[in-house]
């Protein structure tokens, strides 16, 4: 059983995870005092010959602790989420010259256009490819989403991505990749019978042979 | 109810009014997130998207809806006046003023019906010939408002009609008064939603 | 609206004096204990309704290569050639959510026990427009209908999911579902309707008619509880309405509210629905909370802990509850700093979840346990409604979200405040309030074998599925086995399904339990449980109209082993206190 995150390959993950995993002690220790209060409370307090109840209705000081801590450790993990959440979602703080890219979901699909090797969407050398999308390594792009007919979502678990795509938006997101390798972009939004086929194929390069990549598929499919 | 005065004690309620206009009082609130949930979506449609609405006027006849609000208001008077009629033990005011409320509200009803009849047949929007719920976010959130509020006003006319009938057999009195003011309560609140439909659809 | 007309000029009122024929008795009543057991067997038939199709589920997800068992009853269009088809699996998965949702949990909680306990823990005879309850149930009967005959029209059920996020919802040639869908969105209508006629009877109830002495602060939080859900149903249902209206539209007559093609916006349908969906949740799990706090203190012979912070604690969850619905679209394309301000609602919301936590764990600290089963399922709830509420702390979080959102680990959550929440306190209410409605008692032995089981099992189901979620395995999915992420949690998926079948199969203990009890089950006296709501101070089941001579309520709801009282350890609501000082509720 391999009950773990999958391994993390985007700068973006890294925060992603450290603050997964700060919740998870944090929950883990409040797991802790509940369950194992209860469980002492069930053995301790137990029904048995000449054991009564203490009588009270509680506790002005006690409320009041259990309020503030909590709404204490809340507002400390909202601020930070908060600036981490700005840094990856917000188009302001999107890194600048990032290579871009088109992501067009479809039933049951996705279409990724390229930028070529002028670098920019929107010229004559862009070109289409289905279902496979290449990128360089440790270096930042941008994907526009978009969607043709119902809502998909662009998830790739190991760079720590996932965005909806919405039919009538575009809606950019931004990642890296620190290794080269190959992983998968799978569709985590329900959009119709062949949702759970809905997967693609990341390719992460080095700089030079994405290069060579897209020059190659530049006159491929020129011809 | 006969509960309320046993054991001598005064009875805990939580407020002095009666059952019944606590009830619609609370069904009006359910109704206000209804409509609320009706006109949020226009509001986001029409402000927040790139479909195309026509100029006040151009395609839906503000004159002729104008009288209709105009109708609708007067109703809302009649029917205060047949509750104070009520009040004041007054059948022949009770009979008067419940049938005008009756007639007003049926008439505002014939009125839309051939508001409808015209959009549909012989309106012109966007070049095609007629103005139907299919014409666009503007003709499906228009009929689909308007329509929810005829409706409405469909339910009202018909409990409005059986109050009526209850008026000619003497049924409403001083000491009967709270079919009327309950009655009452829900036909001003539509006659609300209408004035803030009047002013969404047709005048901005 | 016309009924209330009708029953302001005291027209319903007089049919309850003379001698009532079957069909008025048993089937058309309009007496609220009547309708409640009327809603809680058919609530508990589509309760094993979905619990069916969530084991169709389970076996597609667990053996995707293998030809269900038995598969050749079913229809070509659903299982083909012994295969499960990946849109019939698509129907399973809303169907299932949509049945326990609508159509089992949420009218259990409060079609059931709200109608039950009102009354009774108020002390009156009955609701408010006791016609209009009426009609909340015969409402909901068609919208069961249609629900269930939606599976064998053409192109079978709805397969959008529960969420019905448009345009795969609102458009049938994406999905092959047309007629499916348009039945379902009727069905919630009617359901709307049910549930807003159902509110309007429990609060106009609780706020006329209460017995004398029953003042605000003296009301169990059970009604606390039903209260606060009757306002929230009161006015996210018709939001749901109106949105579902839009849809079977664009759906039917061919409008464009959610298909951009036409300029709508699908993101318009989110955002309604979790307008209506997150108040839902809270629907789904307050009246839970407020069973539990009060079986929690039967069970304890205690009163309960912080029974106003408990109170305000229920008005803050459902104040909040209407201003965090965007928490469930933060990966949606919804405007990132609106993501903000929803993190900062959702994390506040949490706070009175703890504080309720440590309250339940307040009642139990220094009582004196007596481990019945309605008790087992209440400590039960506390136990499995903390792992929930903790797992939804990381959803809260914006950047976790982003790789959790739609993975297993939202099912996890989900289902530890469902099925461990609301679930396990029906299971609780059940046997609890069971002598009250059936005047026998449900028997212990199985109900305890019910409840290990139960517990056990579920663990087995759901806490794998935090596992499955964080290796990154997609919701909804027909079959995981062709990614490369996914292939190390086949076992998992197997024993969560192994452990599915046999959470299902204790099911069938408890409803064997349940029925031989109705019939067989020891005789219940008035009081079993030593309880002191009024509810237990009338006979059991408590006649027409309930009361032989309306109580007065002399202190608050929850007194026991009060120093004061040295003959026993529980003090009625309608006792008058011989004490030297009052045992209010301070």
């Amino acid at each position: 059983m391999d009950w773990a995150l999958p391994p993390n390959y985007s700068t973006q993950g890294i925060v992603i995870d450290q603050l997964f995993w700060i919740i998870f002690w944090l929950t883990f220790a409040a797991f802790v005092l509940v369950e194992g209060g209860i469980l002492w409370f069930v053995l301790k307090y137990r029904n048995r010959e000449g054991h009564t109840a203490h009588y009270t209705h509680g506790s002005n000081k006690l409320e009041v602790i259990w309020t503030v801590i909590p709404a204490i450790v809340f507002a400390v993990l909202g601020a930070y989420s908060a600036g981490v959440w700005a840094n990856i979602k917000n188009p302001d703080n999107f890194p600048e010259d990032a290579l871009e890219f088109l992501v067009v979901g479809k039933q049951f699909e996705w279409n990724i256009t390229y930028p070529g090797m002028d670098r920019q969407l929107g010229t004559a050398d862009d070109f289409i490819v289905r279902n496979q999308f290449h990128m360089p390594v440790n270096e930042p792009v941008i994907v526009n989403l978009e969607a043709e007919d119902v809502i998909h979502s662009f998830f790739i678990p190991e760079l720590r991505v996932k965005q909806d795509a919405v039919p009538g938006m575009t809606i950019p997101i931004w990642f890296d990749a620190t290794t080269t390798g190959d992983f998968e972009i799978a569709c985590a939004e329900l959009c119709g019978l062949g949702h759970y086929r809905m997967a693609a194929s990341v390719t992460v390069h080095e700089s030079a042979d994405f290069d060579a990549w897209q020059a190659s598929q530049a006159t491929a499919q020129a011809q | 109810m006969a509960h309320a005065a046993t054991a001598g004690r005064a009875p805990e309620r939580g407020l002095d009014v009666y059952t019944q206009k606590v009830g619609m009082w609370v069904f009006l609130c359910s109704e206000v997130m209804f409509f609320a949930g009706l006109i949020g979506s226009y509001v986001v449609l029409r402000f927040g998207a790139a479909d195309v609405w026509a100029e006040p006027g151009d395609v839906l006849a503000i004159g002729i809806t104008a009288v209709n609000t105009f109708i609708l208001i007067c109703s809302s008077v009649t029917m205060v006046k047949a509750f104070a009629a009520a009040e004041a033990d007054d059948q022949k005011g009770i009979r008067n003023y419940l049938l005008a409320t009756t007639l007003l509200g049926a008439l505002f009803l014939g009125i839309q019906v051939y508001e409808y009849t015209e959009l549909v047949l012989h309106a012109e929007w966007q070049g095609s010939h007629g103005f139907t719920p299919q014409a666009g976010l503007y003709g499906a959130t228009f009929y689909t408002m308007t329509g929810f509020h005829g409706f409405h006003v469909l339910l009202g006319v018909v409990c409005l009609a059986w109050a009526t009938k209850r008026a000619y057999a003497g049924h409403w009195g001083k000491d009967n008064t709270h079919g009327i003011e309950v009655l009452g309560l829900y036909w001003h609140f539509v006659d609300l939603v209408w004035i803030i439909l009047f002013t969404i659809v047709y005048l901005i | 609206m016309a009924t209330i007309v009708a029953e302001a000029t005291g027209q319903a009122i007089l049919q309850e004096e003379h001698e009532q024929s079957f069909l008025r008795k048993y089937i058309f009543s309009t007496d609220h204990k009547v309708i409640a057991i009327q809603f809680l067997f058919t609530t508990l038939f589509f309760l094993a309704v979905g619990g069916f199709l969530a084991m169709m589920m389970r076996y597609q997800i667990a053996w995707p290569d293998q030809p269900i068992p038995g598969g050749g009853i079913f229809p070509e269009s659903m299982v083909a050639s012994g295969y499960i088809l990946p849109e019939f699996y698509n129907s399973l998965v809303t169907m299932h959510g949509s049945i326990m949702v609508f159509l089992a949990i949420m009218p259990m909680l409060v079609g059931v026990y709200a109608n039950y306990l009102i009354p009774l823990q108020l002390g009156t005879h009955d609701m408010a427009f006791p016609r209009l309850n009426m009609y909340s149930f015969w409402v909901m009967v068609p919208a069961g209908i249609l629900t269930l005959a939606s599976f064998f029209v053409v192109g079978g059920a709805a397969g959008a999911g529960w969420t019905l996020y448009a345009p795969l919802s609102a458009r049938p040639d994406l999905t092959g579902v047309a007629l499916g869908q348009q039945m379902w969105l009727v069905a919630i209508v009617l359901i709307g309707l049910s549930s807003i006629f159902g509110s309007l009877n429990y609060i106009t109830t609780v706020i006329n008619m209460r017995a004398p002495g029953m003042t605000w602060f003296r009301m169990p939080l059970t009604i606390w509880a039903l209260f606060i859900t009757a306002i929230l149903g009161l006015l996210a249902m018709p939001v749901l309405s109106a949105a579902g209206i839009m849809l079977l539209f664009d759906q039917t007559i061919g409008t464009s509210f959610f298909l951009p093609e036409g300029g709508g916006q699908p993101l318009l349908w989110q955002h309604l629905f979790w307008f209506f969906g997150h108040p839902e949740v809270y629907i789904l799990i307050l009246p839970a909370m407020g069973f539990t706090s009060e079986i929690l203190s039967v069970g304890s012979r205690k009163p309960v802990f912080g029974y106003k912070a408990m109170v305000w604690a229920i008005i803050g969850i459902a104040f909040l509850g209407f201003i965090v619905w965007g928490h469930h679209m933060f990966q949606s394309g919804m405007n990132p700093t609106l993501g903000l301000t929803f993190t900062v609602s959702t994390l506040f919301i949490a706070v009175p979840s703890a504080i309720k936590t440590f309250n339940w764990m307040g009642t139990m600290w220094r009582g004196n346990l007596h481990f019945h089963t309605p008790m087992l399922f209440a400590i039960g709830f506390v136990a499995m409604f903390a792992i929930g509420g903790l797992s939804g702390i990381f959803m809260a979080s914006t950047p976790v979200d982003i790789y959790i959102h739609d993975t297993y680990f939202i099912v996890a959550h989900i289902h530890y405040v469902l099925f461990g929440g609301s679930l396990f306190a029906l299971f609780a209410a059940i046997y609890f309030w069971f002598p009250k409605m059936f005047g026998r008692m449900m028997n212990e032995k199985l109900g305890k074998i019910h409840f290990w089981t139960t517990m056990i099992f579920f663990n087995l189901v759901f806490f794998p599925m935090h596992g499955v979620g964080m290796v990154g395995m997609m919701r909804r999915i027909y079959d995981s086995t062709g990614y490369a992420h996914l292939q190390g949690i086949g076992g998992t998926n197997e024993l969560m399904t192994w452990s599915a079948f046999a959470l299902y199969a204790t099911g069938f203990l408890f409803a064997f339990n349940f029925f031989w009890s109705i019939f067989k089950g020891k005789k219940a006296e008035a009081n079993p449980w030593n309880a002191t709501t009024l509810e237990w101070q009338t006979p059991s089941p408590p006649k027409h109209g309930n009361w032989a001579e309306v109580p007065v309520v002399y202190h608050g709801p929850h007194e026991y082993s009060h120093p004061g009282v040295t003959d026993k350890d529980w003090l009625a609501q309608n006792e008058r206190p011989d004490l030297p000082s009052p045992a209010g509720g301070h």
